[in-house]
């Protein structure tokens, strides 16, 4: 069996970094630490593990900015080597149905490595709380290290025909009704929830959300969906993220040099510097730059605040109008239980109700085979300005044969 | 011998190319045979051979029932001279300017009769604020160092509420809000450059000096949907609420004495004299300029293009000066300008066509955006008619220009998002007035109006006004080599070629239709039978 394995292997992500500088972000793929390889089915840890087959699995921001070397060295210790990248995945599991005979099974994988996985008894407090994506147990327990399915050298992940382990409570029912293309947004869909979720919001507030990309795309419509977001102004960069993101629920979605005369417009500020004394409450970066954090931050109102969405990593920015205005920055990773409504939720159900319903598989753009990862990456890498958005791999050569409908 | 008047060509198949302006750039165009008419504008008038004796002449001899200037100055009173301000004229003249002029006459005649209170004032209305080179150039630096360096060189800020005061409202309800110095002064002095009939009269002080709350009376789709045209007065509803302002004005108290100039339309100087030459009278001088200056244009850069066009100063001189009361002043200075632009045309055709320049009144040292490119087209050259449009109603009007999505941010602000807001909703002018107080309210536009060099925050609205008539009695209008996207949301119809945009309007004006070609600039006025 065949999967994508990444190994440490520092010359290689040096070398990888080098040439990502000298081309773009993708590039670097080519002579990084990912190759193709013979790879046999992971191990099953423990009883309660069922083995998954994945059928897509999609590429993420995070995984691309592992593969060109320029992540945060912050997340060396919570990933262990070598391992197979993907925590975008629908897959099926094998039941024994009534007749006693083996079904396949649709699900999708929650990826994140809590206590209850590791075997930790008594669970930390966020486990404990149902915040899981806050787990302090991701490097101990009977699992090696990894924030995740898909960074962790004992569960295999979903770029791999063998398949990957996940514990019981990782896996989440697809419905009959659901399409493979919308089962394998859930999990950037449970994010995006999770980020909306995170501040409070108003029928007055005026949210912007940086980056139209699966992350920014997902965050607009979980915004319209699930909270009472009065305006919502998506800066979207192409002409397809426009139209998707005034589709999902933005009232605006200007380029990005419109984004900040947008907010301002809106509300009438006037300018003071860069900054707007009467601009968005909240701000999603759903890109993770410097330069749109700050963004971000000149957009704001005094005691506004900023998410970041997208994934964590090393920069400088100008901290005085974070200081002078009063201005929160805040972040926001995975899922776990969220409070809607008064009632709490787990983070993923809603992201399985969220995709089906807005049919988020409109986003993914394009599915390969492993053996052209080379090429899926780079695609990925340079989605937006190839009019794409979510790009996986098709595991099982189902999107090809129009298959993809489960019945 | 005096100057040839304006001239209407009919194209047969030997007539040679026409020219087309294009912007930042020019070229020629062949125009159907048989069918296709040129109106050329008349040769420049000659200029009054002592400007300075007639602007004494015009002081001391005023028109209407107002008194001699030098009667009207004494020592302890307030004196305000207001000005027109950079929109004019276009393209900017060489120095000395006609403001220049007339001011140092008009500060000789008060410092002999010992005025200390002196204030020089440009009438800006709701446009930008003037920069120091341009004020310099209009004043001319000793009237500039006498008066800025003491604080007595202002620029009317239509926005400041302690610098205007309401002076009351209309029967038709309007009301009258101008600036305070200019109406507490004992006497106000406006001086004019009147390069198109709707310049000077009541609007001077009317508009020149309003702010606003006042402005927005006539300012709006209504009125300039009934103003056919706006530059012929006894047709422009603009005009009558501007006459009913000024006579109120007038009536409560406020003393204007006004002074009217007209220049001729030398518009370019020696280099470019092909571009005041009919075609077929072209020497080969002309014809050498001509392809030289189009090559060396179309090396360059938009940034040195730009700043090449705007640095020309045309020769224009003065053609006369008149002076006094304002409605006698402003009936002598029409009859001038239409001496220097009246061409009598017959009839109206299908299809007008305009080559559209790098210049208008909004643009001045600026960028021509896609709003100011529909202004010129549609609001003033299509309004540039008497009697009825040269273009029949539900005919076609084919204008060039490159029409870049490009703004100036300083000076445009308010123009960017009304472009990306208001047309990307509606480009019909009376749906898109829902969103005009939004953008004359908004702080942050107010604020670079009054400190900056923008444009007030309505003053788009006002360009898509201008186009009211246009819109309505067109059937469609397409541009000829503009960028696509930003033609399209203009509302019009993009085209490569002339050959293209004829057949294009086939669609709405049927084969073989007839065109009116303008040769514009210099400018010129249609008297359309
Ligand atoms: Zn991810
Ligand atoms: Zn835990």
């Amino acid at each position: 069996m065949k999967g994508l394995l990444f190994e440490r292997n520092i010359p290689r992500i040096a070398a990888s970094r080098v040439m990502s500088k000298l081309t773009h972000s993708g590039k670097g793929v080519a002579i990084g630490p990912l190759r193709l390889t013979d790879i046999d089915e992971p191990v099953l840890p423990g009883p309660h593990w069922v083995r998954v087959k994945p059928i897509l699995a999609g590429i993420c921001g995070s995984d691309l900015s592992l593969l060109d070397g320029k992540g945060s060295r912050y997340y060396e210790s919570m990933v262990s080597f070598p391992f197979v990248p993907g925590h975008e995945v629908v897959g099926t599991v094998e039941e024994r149905g009534t007749d006693g005979n083996v079904v396949q099974k649709r699900v999708v994988v929650e990826p994140v490595l809590t206590c209850v996985t590791r075997g930790i008894d008594p669970p930390c407090p966020a486990c404990a709380a149902g915040d899981t994506g806050q787990c302090s147990g991701i490097t101990t327990g009977h699992l090696h290290p990894g924030l995740m399915t898909g960074y962790c050298a004992d569960t295999g992940g979903g770029w791999s025909t063998a398949g990957l382990v996940a514990h019981e409570t990782q896996i989440h029912t697809v419905p009959n009704t659901m399409d493979d293309t919308d089962a394998v947004m859930v999990e950037p869909v449970a994010c995006a929830i999770h980020a909306a979720l995170s501040v409070p919001t108003e029928p007055e507030t005026l949210v912007g959300v940086i980056g139209s990309g699966t992350l920014g795309l997902t965050v607009v419509a979980a915004l319209r969906e699930f909270t009472a977001t009065g305006r919502i102004v998506a800066a979207a960069k192409y002409p397809h993220q426009r139209q998707l993101a005034m589709q999902l629920g933005a009232d605006a979605a200007p380029g990005p040099d419109g984004f900040a005369r947008e907010i301002r417009r809106t509300r009438h500020s006037t300018v003071v510097g860069k900054s707007l004394p009467a601009g968005a409450d909240v701000i999603f970066d759903c890109v993770g730059s410097q330069a749109t954090l700050e963004q971000a931050l000149s957009v704001l109102r005094p005691g506004g605040r900023a998410v970041l969405v997208g994934m964590g990593y090393r920069t400088a920015v100008d901290l005085a109008p974070l200081w002078h205005r009063e201005l929160a920055i805040q972040g926001s990773y995975t899922y776990g239980t969220e409070t809607l409504h008064g009632k709490r939720v787990r983070t993923f159900d809603l992201a399985i109700d969220l995709a089906s319903r807005l049919e988020l598989g409109r986003l993914v753009s394009a599915a390969y085979p492993l053996e052209r990862y080379e090429d899926a990456v780079e695609h990925a890498a340079g989605a937006g300005s190839r009019g794409a958005v979510k790009i996986v791999f098709d595991l099982q050569r189902k999107i090809g044969h129009g298959s993809s409908q489960h019945a | 011998m005096s100057p040839r008047p304006g001239y209407v060509l009919e194209v047969d198949r030997s007539t040679p190319p026409v020219l087309f302006w294009n912007g930042e750039g020019y070229l020629l165009e062949k125009l159907p045979p048989e069918r296709s008419r040129v109106i050329y504008p008349p040769d420049p008038l000659h200029p009054l051979e002592d400007p300075i004796a007639k602007i004494r002449h015009a002081l001391d001899h005023p028109m209407g029932d107002s008194q001699p200037l030098e009667t009207l100055l004494h020592p302890d009173m307030r004196l305000t001279i207001a000005f027109d301000d950079v929109s004019l004229p276009l393209p900017a003249m060489q120095a000395p300017d006609a403001r220049q002029l007339v001011i140092e006459q008009v500060l000789e005649m008060a410092a002999e009769a010992g005025v200390e209170d002196v204030v020089l004032l440009a009438a800006l209305s709701l446009h930008r604020r003037m920069t120091e080179a341009e004020l310099r150039h209009a004043l001319g630096n000793r009237v500039y160092n006498a008066f800025e360096p003491h604080g007595l060189l202002l620029q009317h800020d239509a926005e400041d509420p302690d610098g205007l005061i309401l002076l009351g409202t209309t029967d038709h309800g309007e009301e009258v809000e101008i600036n305070r110095r200019a109406a507490t002064s004992d006497l106000l002095v406006y001086v004019n450059i009147n390069l198109v009939p709707m310049d000077g009269g009541h609007k001077s002080v009317a508009t020149g000096l309003a702010s606003y709350r006042s402005v927005r009376h006539h300012h709006n789709a209504h009125t300039m949907t009934h103003s056919r045209s706006f530059m012929d007065m006894d047709h422009s509803e603009l005009h009558s609420a501007n006459w009913r302002m000024g006579r109120f004005i007038r009536e409560s108290g406020v003393k204007v004495f006004q002074i009217e100039t007209t220049l001729n339309t030398n518009a370019f100087p020696s280099q470019f004299s092909f571009l005041q030459r009919r075609e077929w009278e072209w020497t080969p001088r002309d014809r050498a300029g001509f392809f030289a200056s189009s090559k060396a244009l179309a090396l360059m850069g938009d940034r040195t293009r730009r700043t090449l066009f705007h640095s020309i100063k045309a020769p224009m001189q003065l053609t006369s000066v008149q002076a006094g009361e304002v409605e006698a002043v402003h009936q002598s200075t029409l009859t001038n300008v239409f001496d220097q632009q009246l061409v009598h045309v017959d009839g109206q055709t299908d299809i007008l066509t305009m080559g559209l320049p790098y210049i208008s009144p909004y643009n001045v040292n600026s960028i021509m955006n896609p709003i100011l490119v529909a202004c010129l087209g549609l609001g003033y050259l299509f309004n540039m008619y008497r009697g009825k449009p040269l273009v029949r109603e539900g005919g076609v009007v084919i204008m060039r220009h490159p029409t870049p999505w490009a703004f100036n941010t300083t000076h445009h602000p308010s123009y960017i998002d009304f472009f990306e807001e208001v047309l990307a909703d509606t480009t019909d002018p009376v749906q898109i007035s829902k969103y005009e107080e939004a953008y004359a309210t908004d702080p942050w536009y107010i604020q670079l109006y009054r400190t900056g060099h923008a444009y007030h925050g309505v003053h788009p609205f006002y360009m898509w006004y201008w186009c009211a008539h246009a819109l309505e009695h067109l059937s469609s209008v397409i541009v000829i080599g503009g960028d696509r996207r930003a033609v399209k949301r203009l509302g019009f119809r993009p085209a490569s070629t002339l050959d293209d945009a004829l057949e294009m309007a086939e669609d709405s004006v049927g084969s073989q239709p007839t065109i009116t070609h303008i040769r514009v600039p210099p400018l010129m006025m249609a008297e359309v039978s």
